[in-house]
């Protein structure tokens, strides 16, 4: 295990941000901490960082338990929402800095800075100043400073938070792939479920200060352990007090074994897919199902259908969410 | 109270083009008759007199033994307190922004009752506290010392008034990035957030010594007025004056209003034109 | 938030704290806890009855009059330079800019001087003023002037930067709906920017009331003409009346105290 965070609990004044959270995270893996916004996933990683310190609990890095040491004893690289950058210092300055500080040769340090601009495409800027980057720019180079220092664990809070929608896009193809490469341990933090199935390999689920669920984004999709994972990762409707996938659900043109009938209400084509919204027994749900089947079911708003969740599907008890 | 001395123009353009529409002529006019009348027109009037009767009358009259040494001595003490404050005002506003302690904001408050404060009540004040009747047996009155006191009172708050919202304005993420990459909290200082300081350090302290040489109440009761001895520039000028020689008032006062110029000058160029690439890689 | 990553060891944090509260003590707080001891050490009567004597109730009016008129016209001047540098743009805009700076490197002497030179009754302004009854310099008008030159940028530059970050959207929102220029300044500008205002007008107050240098030049310092609170203190101090001397220094080291925390107070509500 790369990192260990044993019941660790943290509290700014009377509001408690985390509580008792354990999470283990596989030495060069991707890892995402996922959950709604003051869910406590900043805090927790900027607990392993060193920036912030727990009320209980153990912080263990590579073995070493790292819970009272600085940041700067850690080994530990983090790059910051707003990029933090060094705005008084050009780019090569940012990256090479932590080379600087460990008072490496010149030589050295050119040649290091120059394979990491290389590596995150940021060559032709050497020798501009951070206000002259775009947000993209910016978040590459803060990388690139991460990771000049080679650090045993890299990690992101929000890293593309601050961005345009595309450029985000890019960046989490390209951090995904940056990780394939490099293959240093890697933690993120994102409120961003997409983001989150896109990129990682183990997902850690946050919410209320607590770890809801850990696992492959497979794992949670299909097997989610509460109704709040269910509805965090991946779209959710409620049938008969039940949780369910709208794709999960089929939709057939007469009774049958299982099924409810339905009143059709609004059909909506999205492509391959059409989203199909029903009132069931007065409450509302919706099914997704393929253009194809969409076409041979002939439907129509004011139709009746019958509903009948897929046998082999996971539905979970609808007991109230927790607020989250 | 805000350090109201801007060389920056408060107007800046920074936002972008903006549309300004073209003001009314009797605005304009207004405002130029306004500072005509009053600032314009009147230091037009010291420089003119003190040129009036000729550069040789000029030199000489600026060259006195008494003006000479009321200006040396003007600079000089200026100078030492420009550096003083830079190192205590920019310690000052340091702590003031990253320390807390029990009545911090009462003395975050007094620092700029030098701003405030009447500069004779201030001289009074510093007389009666380390002149010849001090409770503290400190007598500084009749020397320099005593001069260098004022004038540090006075200029107090100019350094900690620039440099205090830039320290509260800088960026906290940058020294945690600096820490996560293995910076000591020394290194952080000297080249995180020093360089970002010091362009408010100098614009203050140029601001501190500009003031500093026009200083007069609160140095005309601690320092006697001893001519050669404690007699700074303006009151000279102020001596000059009370003798009915304006001209030669007026070529000292053109000095001092050359060298408040030049020293304005070059900080509003260097804020314009960017600081030296040097200086963040101190 | 955060742990403060230049996490000063202690010893630092404590150097630091003791040097800064060394150097203001000895600078900034003895010298103010002393002048208040000493006035009122002696309790309040001698306070009183120096400052009720006619001399310093003169002074004292001098003064307000004075300030009165100053602020009074760097109020004007002030909002409506502020307007004019914020919202015009005119060829030169920067310069003028400067030129309302220009009085903060002026030294006080100086202002007197330049005023005398252009006002007093031997210049060619002052004379004609003269012969038509006013006389300027040894008089009111001309503390006046002195008052208004080194008190000129406070309230354009309190006033400034509220206009330009308040923008003009509101201003032409109104001028759409049909009110004229003087309507949209009072029922638009001026509730805008009225905290910066108020800031700005208590500073310039501040300034004209300890104003000491220039109108010591320009009043020739007439005692129960041209005397105001300031002239007073020096004066009764070269005559040996200490009492007097420092029981107007409090009166207006009060004074100066009262400006802090309404300029504290104004800044606040500006927020």
């Amino acid at each position: 295990m790369a990192i260990e965070v044993r019941n660790v609990s943290k509290s700014f004044g009377p509001t408690p941000v985390l509580e008792d959270v354990s999470v283990d995270v596989a030495a060069g893996s991707l890892t995402a901490l996922l959950g709604p916004s003051g869910g406590g996933k900043s805090t927790l990683l900027r607990i392993i960082a060193g920036l912030e310190y727990p009320d209980a609990g153990h912080v263990i890095i590579s073995g070493r338990d790292a819970t009272a040491l600085a940041p700067q004893r850690r080994n530990v690289g983090f790059v910051f929402q707003h990029y933090a950058a060094f705005k008084h210092m050009s780019v090569f300055d940012n990256v090479a800095f932590g080379l600087q500080i460990r008072k490496r040769p010149k030589a050295e340090i050119r040649r290091r800075v120059a394979e990491l601009l290389e590596l995150v495409h940021l060559e032709q800027l050497a020798n501009r100043f951070p206000s002259q980057l775009s947000g993209g720019q910016r978040q590459r180079m803060a990388l690139a400073r991460a990771l000049a220092v080679e650090p045993e664990v890299l990690l992101l809070d929000e890293p593309f938070g601050a961005l345009d929608a595309q450029v985000r896009k890019e960046l989490r193809t390209w951090l995904r792939r940056l990780h394939d490469e490099v293959h240093v341990t890697t933690v993120f933090v994102t409120h961003d479920q997409e983001e989150a199935i896109e990129v990682a390999d183990t997902i850690v689920v946050l919410a209320g200060g607590r770890v809801e669920q850990a696992g492959s984004p497979h794992e949670l999709y299909e097997h989610p352990a509460n109704p709040f994972v269910m509805s965090f990762l991946g779209p959710v409707t409620r049938i008969d007090g039940r949780l369910v996938r709208p794709h999960d659900l089929d939709v057939l043109p007469g009774p049958e074994r299982d099924s409810i009938p339905a009143t059709v209400t609004r059909i909506t084509r999205l492509g391959f897919e059409v989203r199909l919204e029903v009132s069931v027994d007065g409450s509302d749900a919706w099914a997704q199902v393929t253009r194809g089947r969409a076409d041979a079911l002939d439907l129509e708003p004011g139709g009746t259908v019958h509903i009948r969740v897929h046998p082999a599907a996971r539905t979970l008890a609808a007991e109230t969410l927790a607020a989250v | 109270m805000a350090v109201t001395v801007q060389t920056p123009p408060a107007v800046t353009s920074a936002g972008g083009a903006r549309k300004r529409r073209a003001p009314t002529v009797l605005g304009v006019g207004t405002s130029l008759i306004y500072l005509s009348l009053i600032v314009l027109i009147p230091l037009a009037a010291v420089v003119w007199r003190s040129a009036e009767e000729g550069p040789r009358y000029f030199f000489d009259a600026v060259t006195t033994p008494d003006a000479w040494a009321a200006l040396k001595l003007t600079i000089v003490a200026s100078v030492w307190v420009a550096l003083i404050n830079l190192v205590l005002g920019t310690l000052i506003a340091w702590v003031l922004v990253r320390d807390d302690f029990p009545g911090k904001s009462i003395v975050d408050m007094l620092i700029d009752l030098p701003f405030a404060l009447p500069t004779i009540v201030a001289g009074l004040v510093l007389l009666a506290l380390y002149g010849p009747n001090s409770p503290v047996h400190v007598d500084l009155a009749y020397g320099r010392a005593g001069v260098v006191v004022a004038l540090l009172f006075v200029t107090l708050p100019f350094v900690v008034r620039t440099v205090q919202p830039v320290l509260l304005e800088l960026d906290r993420e940058m020294e945690q990035a600096a820490a996560s990459l293995g910076a000591s909290p020394f290194v952080i200082f000297r080249r995180i957030i020093l360089p970002n300081l010091v362009p408010a350090m100098v614009s203050g302290t140029a601001l501190a010594f500009t003031r500093s040489i026009a200083e007069f109440g609160s140095t005309v009761l601690i320092s006697g007025n001893l001519p050669f001895k404690t007699q700074v520039a303006a009151v000279y000028i102020f001596g000059q004056i009370e003798s009915d020689n304006t001209t030669g008032a007026a070529a000292v006062a053109t000095v001092l209003l050359a060298v408040a110029l030049a020293v304005l000058v070059m900080l509003d160029l260097v804020q314009r034109w960017g600081w030296p690439p040097w200086l963040s890689a101190v | 938030m955060g742990v403060a990553a230049v996490a000063e060891r202690g010893v630092t944090r404590y150097a630091l704290r003791s040097v800064a509260l060394a150097y203001l003590t000895v600078l900034l707080i003895v010298p103010v806890g002393l002048i208040v001891w000493r006035t009122f050490g002696a309790g309040l009567g001698p306070f009183w009855d120096a400052l009720s004597a006619p001399s310093a109730l003169h002074a004292l009016r001098v003064t307000v009059v004075v300030a009165a008129w100053a602020v009074a016209l760097n109020t004007v001047f002030g909002v409506g330079t502020a307007i004019l540098l914020v919202r015009h743009d005119f060829p030169g805009r920067r310069l003028l800019n400067a030129l309302v700076d220009l009085p903060m490197a002026v030294s006080p002497v100086v202002v007197g001087l330049a005023l005398i030179l252009v006002y007093g009754r031997f210049a060619p302004a002052g004379g004609w003023l003269e012969a038509i009854g006013i006389q300027v310099i040894f008089s009111v008008p001309g503390m006046v002037l002195a008052t208004v030159f080194i008190s000129l940028p406070l309230v354009v530059r309190a006033v400034a930067p509220v206009l330009e970050e308040l923008g003009e959207e509101q201003e032409q929102a109104a001028r759409t709906l049909g009110a004229g220029s003087w309507q949209t300044f009072r029922r638009i500008t001026l509730p805008g920017i009225r905290w910066a205002l108020g800031y700005g007008v208590v500073l310039c107050l501040a300034r004209a009331l300890g104003e000491y240098g220039a109108v010591a030049v320009v009043s020739g310092r007439l005692v129960d003409q041209t005397q105001t609170l300031t002239l007073f203190v020096e004066e009764r101090f070269q005559n040996f009346d200490q009492p007097a001397a420092f029981a107007a220094s409090t009166a207006l080291a009060l004074l100066a105290i009262v400006t802090l925390l309404l300029t504290k107070l104004l800044r606040s509500k500006d927020r």
